[in-house]
């Protein structure tokens, strides 16, 4: 079985995230790290290869420094990576960025194509159900529990009602949540073997995209402002010396809450 | 200003309140408003259409289960046959893929966790709480159709005023739209005090480690007399029943006090507790989100300090 995995680089989760004043576009010059969960993506794709055979490709858009990311991903265990890396590309809204994956996606032709729950940084929770589109895939979301068969997944989501057992015959489309799974960590082999297994750098041209359907062009939404919101008056930090829990407990009294 | 269409949605017959509230708020803005409601009976429609503008509907079988593909061919089918320019729909699981399928089919631009909209030079903008809510920024669209995903909470409905017409709509639905089919629904029934009713919160994310440790937070919420909530993570590995989850897909609170114990802070949980009196966080990373919302933030490990802390209110209590 072939499963891909989409994947995203993100700034660093200490890194102070930040906006270009001008552009309104996330700077993405900092530390760059993979999507936190996206782990469970790759880790739920590792499994069904173990299950099942077959490989695991990793897939990204995003800047050069995008194939640590990759790296880390080979490094738990995947087979190869596509990076997908181009000026052009730059800024590219969900639209955009969803020409493109597909672009790849079409290409790669797995049986299952994963997504992890939400980037870090985009928050949008929702570029699977315009992949799947384009791909004209079904589609299964927010996934807790999967089961993949030979020509079939299925998968327990939960909604706002309760939980949904939906199946889907492959190829098909998965986003799964972060519960799905305990990610594993690299192993020191698995680090050192990921620098010698195939990592692919193409650019728009390579995908015979136009110019127009990616980046700004091939956006059709934009940021015409920003503004840091209102700081929220009296807040308190304590690190914890040992006395946090005195610490808490003068707080609440204080406040009559306890 | 063009059509701006309203995604209904509705569950065993019950609209849901979040869609509702973006219908009032379109309607607000001004120009023709329309809500379209999918795969449900007439009734359901008819009831959608007293909340101030007409209501499209269309019931075909294929709309039968509440997933999102066949959805995005009925509302491509009535987007063209009505030149709409503008469809909002309130955040849940079902819309957020209803809109991104629907964006991707039409080519369109969606913008995503919108808190407000308005009308500016007769073009719609919207504003938007971005990385994690530490800067906001107003988003537009380029061109037409323009597509809208609400925030969940957002806007309150207004309350219905009396009936508009119901205009039936027909569908063709794609192949690949009916391949992933619904085959089990589970509605677990909550048992116990009911969260939304406490005076007091302790509430347990995945940095409580395992299961087992859900009983600290019990103690702490025993000597608060508070009740105990948990996040999507832990409820989705079993740790903690689903009726205990606080957040965009469980339940929203404002408890005078909520302590959240080994929780990130995502803003799916926050929208459903931020309207808390006072929110304590206790989490071991000082770069988690929810210290930028927390009233008192300690960076510290939730196994050594809430024992202690359950044992130093117990104290005083006595
Ligand atoms: C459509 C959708 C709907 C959703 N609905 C909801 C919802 O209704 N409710 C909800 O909660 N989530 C919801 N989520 C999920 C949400 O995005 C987060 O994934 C989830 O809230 C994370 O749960 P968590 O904080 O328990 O886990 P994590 O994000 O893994 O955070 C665990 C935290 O514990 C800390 N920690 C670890 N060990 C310790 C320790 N020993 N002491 C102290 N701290 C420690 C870590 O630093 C970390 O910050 C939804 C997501 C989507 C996409
Ligand atoms: N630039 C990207 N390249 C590849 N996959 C991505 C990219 N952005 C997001 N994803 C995937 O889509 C999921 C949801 O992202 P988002 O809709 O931005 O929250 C992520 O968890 C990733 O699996």
């Amino acid at each position: 079985m072939k499963v891909a995995v989409c994947v995203k680089h993100v700034p660093d989760a200490t890194a102070q995230k930040r906006l270009d004043p001008t552009s309104f576009c996330l700077d993405r010059s900092g530390e760059g790290a993979l999507n936190a969960t996206d782990l469970n993506a790759i880790e739920e794709a590792l499994r069904i290869k173990d299950a099942h055979g077959g490989e695991v490709v990793v897939v990204t858009l995003g800047p050069a420094k995008a194939a640590d990311s990759l790296r880390k991903a080979l490094a738990m265990g995947a087979d190869r990576s596509i990076l997908v890396t181009d000026d052009a590309a730059a800024g590219s809204d969900l639209l955009a960025t969803t020409s493109v994956l597909a672009k790849v996606l079409e290409r790669e032709a797995p049986d299952l194509t994963l997504f992890g729950q939400a980037s870090s940084d985009g928050d949008g929770a929702v570029l699977w159900a315009a992949v799947a589109d384009r791909l004209r895939r079904p589609l299964i979301s927010q996934v807790a529990t999967l089961r993949v068969e030979p020509a079939a997944v299925t998968g327990k989501r939960q909604t706002e009602f309760g939980y949904d057992t939906i199946t889907a015959a492959l190829p098909a489309v998965v986003a799964v949540s972060d519960a799905i799974n305990e990610p594993r960590y690299p192993s020191l082999k698995g680090i050192m073997g990921a620098k010698s297994k195939p990592q692919e750098v193409l650019s728009l041209a390579d995908l015979a995209l136009d110019a127009g359907e990616s980046g700004d062009a091939g956006s059709r939404t934009q940021v015409v402002a920003a503004a840091p919101p209102a700081p929220k008056a009296g807040r308190v930090r304590i690190d914890d010396d040992g006395s946090a829990a005195e610490k808490i407990v003068a707080y609440l009294a204080e406040r009559k809450l306890a | 200003m063009a059509l701006t269409l309203v995604f209904v949605e509705h569950h065993d017959g019950e609209l849901q309140k979040g869609s509702l509230g973006v219908l009032g708020k379109a309607i607000a803005l001004g120009g023709e408003v329309a809500g379209v409601v999918l795969g449900a009976s007439q009734e359901v429609a008819a009831a959608a259409a007293t909340y101030g503008a007409a209501v499209y509907a269309c019931d075909d079988t294929a709309l039968a289960a509440p997933l999102p593909q066949p959805r995005v061919d009925a509302l491509e089918a009535l987007v063209t046959e009505t030149g709409a320019e503008t469809v909002l729909f309130a955040a849940s699981v079902l819309a957020a893929d209803v809109a991104a399928g629907l964006a991707a089919r039409l080519g369109a631009g969606l913008n995503w966790d919108l808190t407000d909209l308005r009308l500016e030079g007769g073009d719609l903008v919207g504003t938007r709480p971005a990385l994690g809510d530490t800067v906001v920024v107003d988003v537009a669209w380029k061109g037409t159709p323009r597509i809208g995903l609400v925030r969940a909470g957002t806007f309150e409905p207004a309350e219905p005023t009396g009936g508009a017409e119901v205009r039936p709509f027909a569908s063709a639905f794609q192949d690949f739209s009916s391949q992933a089919q619904l085959i089990e629904r589970t509605h677990e029934e909550s048992s116990g005090p009911s969260i939304e009713d406490a005076d007091v919160i302790v509430a347990g994310g995945r940095g409580l480690g395992r299961a087992e440790n859900f009983s600290l937070c019990e103690a702490l919420a025993k000597t608060l007399g508070g009740a105990v909530a948990a996040t999507r993570a832990v409820v989705d590995a079993g740790w903690y029943p689903y009726s205990a989850q606080v957040g965009q897909t469980g339940k929203s609170v404002s408890p005078r006090l909520y302590i959240a114990c080994g929780i990130s802070g995502a803003i799916q949980h926050k929208v459903g507790m931020q309207s808390s009196g006072t929110i304590v966080a206790i989490n071991k990373d000082p770069n988690a989100p929810i210290f930028d919302f927390a009233d008192l933030g300690v960076v510290g490990d939730v196994e050594q300090i809430l024992p202690k802390l359950t044992e130093l209110l117990q104290a005083r209590g006595a």
